[in-house]
């Protein structure tokens, strides 16, 4: 008899996957260098034949799903062909509006069509971790601004994946502005998804989970913690450090209207000041650049959702599998008490039997019938089971390796990023206060 | 060695014969009523050569004034703070120091006493060093006899009596310990004050022990006549003192009223630059471990993780030093000037009380005509008294201005080495950091190029 225990997950290769996964991890940005292996044209990224831009938000006001007027943003993507003979002729840019939630309708298609994959996250719906210079309306141009960045950094992540990017709901995303709706609904993909991922705190005893999956959950929320936390502190030391410099441009003032009464060290106060004004306004930009890196921080702290999602699903899958199993034993165990006759388990059946007399041949008969035609159907049924924890667990665990390569690099990145930020404040502060010291001393 | 303690004060008068030139001019300046004073200048004017030789020996003292005082900061600033010449490198012949300060607790309060040591030359003085211990109230009795005797100089500010805003409590350390720095700026621009540096009163509080500065309090004025002038004082300058004011006075005023302001505003927003940058040390002391923490959850970032927390604390050390030097220098400062826009407005006062008095009599005059010989006496000796009071006002104001200007120089200029120090401690991090990242980078696509 087949086993009827969930296989735990192994490494035998399967031929389709394998060839996928060779291929090299993209940059967002397309500049990676040519893998060894040649792609076919299948499997060439989307972002190395296509320039996307999200080049514009634009504020419109329109009825909504209940007819009430609503205002929202609607951004606008451009789409170019890239020519790689250079012929010097450039393709003509394409584009067409969409607005937030149609993006979210897109990712959830994605979440639910490839639960293997770490779908990359959108950038935040409402403003968060804000410090007391950002506001936190969704209105606020800066927001809206960043926010077009963000959609645009989604959308060149999703064409720099070597599976999503093949995806027809995401090419008709990007080009076909009318009837994509529809077009995404008649995929039936909501009828796919399983609630049950949603239901983030209900626990499900799983009891042979394939421990990588556990360890990648536990680190998942280790990230967000560690994010979440990292944001909100830098959001402060923002606030103060803005609270600081401006504080410094009051000096500017006074010392302007202090030079009117004095002779001798009238220019040294006077220029002075104005290097107190000049240090004061140079908070502004250090601060915004800033913005940019926690934006980085913050898409992988939404990161670590996709990363929990595909964690979940292989623990529902696991779930279920074993449901599956432990059904099929039990249907088993009936099978065999009918055929032999002996109560090897308390069964009600068993005791309203012995009290009412046993079945006729015939009516055991009809029953071992059945079950063994649904133990038959159970055994397919736990095989391909089987087969699609397998396959899901390798192709997710593929997926998740390449997912670490680009994070361990985007954030080393924004790491320097952020050291090359300090020295550019650093060099800025060094400037100011030494043209001071020379005015001051000139006092 | 002796370059250590000597710090070039504003530019001396040119044609001056010597250091002796300046305390000279103003002992002269202080009239008949400052004899054996004069003399005393003279005197010192004539050895000049030696008094040159004692204060290189002075010099090597100054280290040991320093290890008898070790709550006395030894660094450069405050060294340039302590010492600094305001009439001439060569002058210096008395060092004062205070420090030490010590609660005592009797059935009646609790007071603090502070140890005032003098180190001094010059032959008035029966010894060469004195210590003693005095406090606050003591300060306060030598403040008010110095403005009796000269109410036309400008005294240096004392410290508040007591803080009120905020929880500094009247006892705590900080509370002591900037009181005590402020004594001890008290006594030593007073060593510096060409007129006020052979005040008698000035000696006594320097040299006396308990019991006989106790006793000699009691002479003198009492309290009651010191108001009575104040009273008079205020009364006069209401009258009219001003119609006859001279325009340099009139000049004087309003400059105070601007000055006044605007170094109020500097102390407030010093005080404020302060606070935020407290804040942004609090936050970012917090903001390093996270890092760290998240390091413990990676593998390949985690040296760069822990590179950065490792960064951020030193920038936060530096953001303390950053602090520490505005609390050192820039608030103290800027908080005597505040105290002395006080002082010097109370100056001009009672220039313009001892004008009013002059006034008073000069119109009383226009209508007796019959006393007219006896008022002339009168009105003789007022107008000297007059012309005495604007001419030690006139130049003790010009040498406030210099040293004004002097110590806004040098403090502002400290506060941008300050800064400077601290971004360019913050750059060498950083920079480190980032050398130390680029070259990882290439180690590992260099790992990447293999097959």
């Amino acid at each position: 008899m087949e086993s009827t225990e969930p296989e735990p997950s192994d490494s035998r290769p399967q031929e389709e996957e394998e060839e996928e996964e060779e291929e090299e991890e993209e940059d967002d940005d397309g500049a990676h260098p040519l893998p060894e292996q040649p792609l076919t044209a299948m499997e060439d990224c989307l972002a190395k034949k296509m320039e996307i831009t999200v080049s514009e938000a634009e504020k419109r006001t329109g009825r909504n799903a209940m007819n009430i007027q609503e205002t929202y943003t609607a951004y606008l993507i451009e789409t170019r062909a890239v020519e790689s003979q250079g012929e010097g002729q450039c393709a003509p840019v394409e584009s067409l509006w969409r607005r937030y939630s149609e993006f979210e309708l897109l990712r959830n298609y994605l979440s639910v069509t490839y639960p293997h994959i770490v779908v990359p996250p959108l950038p935040e719906k409402r403003a968060d971790f804000v410090w007391h210079k950002l506001s936190a309306d969704n209105m606020d141009p800066d927001f809206v601004e960043r926010r077009r960045i963000g959609l645009e950094n989604f959308l060149l992540r999703v064409a720099s994946h070597p599976v999503l990017c093949q995806d027809k709901i995401f090419y008709a995303f990007l080009m076909q502005e009318g009837g994509w709706k529809e077009m995404v609904n008649e995929t039936g993909f909501q009828l796919k998804a399983d609630s049950r991922l949603k239901a983030l705190n209900a626990t499900f005893r799983v009891k042979n989970p394939d421990k990588r999956f556990t360890e990648l959950k536990h680190y998942s929320d280790e990230l967000q913690s560690v994010i979440s936390h990292l944001l909100r502190v830098r959001a402060r030391v923002a606030d103060r450090l803005y609270g600081v410099y401006k504080v410094h441009g009051n000096y500017g003032r006074v010392f302007s209207e202090w030079s009117a009464i004095e002779k001798e060290m009238g220019d040294g106060l006077q220029s002075a000041g104005h290097h107190m004004d000049v240090y004061a306004a140079s908070i502004d930009d250090i601060l915004e650049e800033e913005e940019h890196y926690a934006d980085q921080l913050k898409e992988y702290l939404f990161y670590a959702e996709a990363l929990r999602a595909v964690c979940r699903k292989h623990e529902l899958m696991q779930y279920d599998l074993e449901m599956a199993a432990q059904d099929l034993t039990s249907k088993k165990q009936q099978c065999e008490e009918l055929a032999t006759g002996t109560v090897r388990t308390f069964s009600l059946k068993g005791m309203t039997s012995k009290l009412f007399g046993q079945e006729t041949p015939e009516q055991r008969e009809a029953k071992i019938k059945i079950l063994e035609e649904q133990i038959q159907e159970g055994e397919e049924q736990l095989k391909s089971k089987n087969l699609e924890g397998r396959d899901f667990v390798k192709s997710a665990w593929a997926d998740i390796e390449r997912f670490k390569e680009q994070k361990n690099h985007d954030l080393k990145e924004a790491l320097i990023s952020y050291a090359v930020m300090q020295i550019s404040m650093c060099k800025k502060g060094i400037q100011v206060w030494t043209n001071a010291k020379e005015c001051f001393s000139k006092m | 060695m002796e370059a250590e303690g000597r710090v070039p004060g504003p530019p001396l008068p040119a044609g001056g014969e010597g250091p002796g030139a300046d305390s000279h001019l103003a002992a002269g300046v202080l009239g008949t009523a400052q004899g054996p004073l004069l003399a005393a200048a003279e005197v010192l004017a004539l050895d000049d050569e030696e008094d040159d030789l004692e204060v290189f020996s002075k010099d090597t003292s100054l280290a040991e004034v320093n290890s008898f005082s070790p709550s006395v900061p030894i660094s450069p600033s405050s060294m340039i703070n302590q010492y600094k010449f305001e009439d001439g490198p060569e002058l210096r012949d008395l060092f004062i120091t205070v420090d030490d300060p010590e609660s005592h607790i009797t059935a009646i309060e609790t007071f603090i006493t502070y140890r005032v040591v003098t180190k001094t030359t010059r032959g008035e003085f029966d010894s060469s060093e004195y210590e003693v211990r005095r406090r606050y109230q003591d300060f306060l009795w030598l403040k008010s006899k110095l403005e009796e005797a000269h109410p036309t100089l400008i005294i240096p500010p004392l410290p508040e009596k007591f803080i009120m805003k905020g929880m500094v409590e009247r006892f705590s350390d900080e509370f002591i310990e900037t009181r005590r720095k402020a004594l001890h700026k008290f006594l030593n621009r007073i060593a510096d004050h060409p007129t006020l540096t052979f005040n008698e009163d000035f000696k006594i509080f320097l040299t006396a022990q308990a019991w006989e500065l106790s006793s000699h309090k009691k002479q003198g004025p009492g309290l009651l006549s010191r108001m009575g002038q104040t009273v008079r004082a205020v009364a006069s300058s209401v009258r009219g003192a001003v119609k006859n004011r001279p325009e340099m006075f009139t000049e004087m005023n309003n400059y105070m009223e601007t000055f006044s302001q605007k170094i109020n505003l500097l102390d407030k927003i010093a005080h404020r630059i302060y606070k935020e940058e407290r804040e942004y040390f609090n936050e970012m002391k917090e903001y390093g471990p996270i890092h760290t923490l998240w390091s413990a959850s990676e593998e390949d970032i985690a040296e760069s993780l822990k590179g950065i927390a490792g960064c951020i604390d030193r920038c936060c050390r530096a953001t303390e030093r950053r602090m520490a030097g505005l609390s050192e220098h820039l608030l103290p400062i800027l908080h005597e000037y505040v105290l002395y826009t006080e002082i010097l407005v109370g100056v001009l006062k009672r220039r313009d009380q001892i004008q009013g008095e002059l006034d008073s009599k000069v119109d009383a005059l226009a209508n007796k005509k019959t006393e007219k010989d006896l008022f002339s006496e009168e009105i003789g000796k007022l107008e000297d008294k007059v012309e005495r009071a604007n001419n030690a006002l006139k130049a003790d104001w010009d040498r406030w201005k210099q040293n004004m200007q002097w110590d806004m120089r040098s403090t502002f200029t400290n506060v941008a080495e300050n800064n400077l120090r601290y971004y360019e401690e913050c750059l060498a991090t950083w920079e480190s950091f980032l050398a130390s990242q680029t070259t990882d980078l290439h180690v590992d696509e260099d790992s990447e190029d293999r097959p």
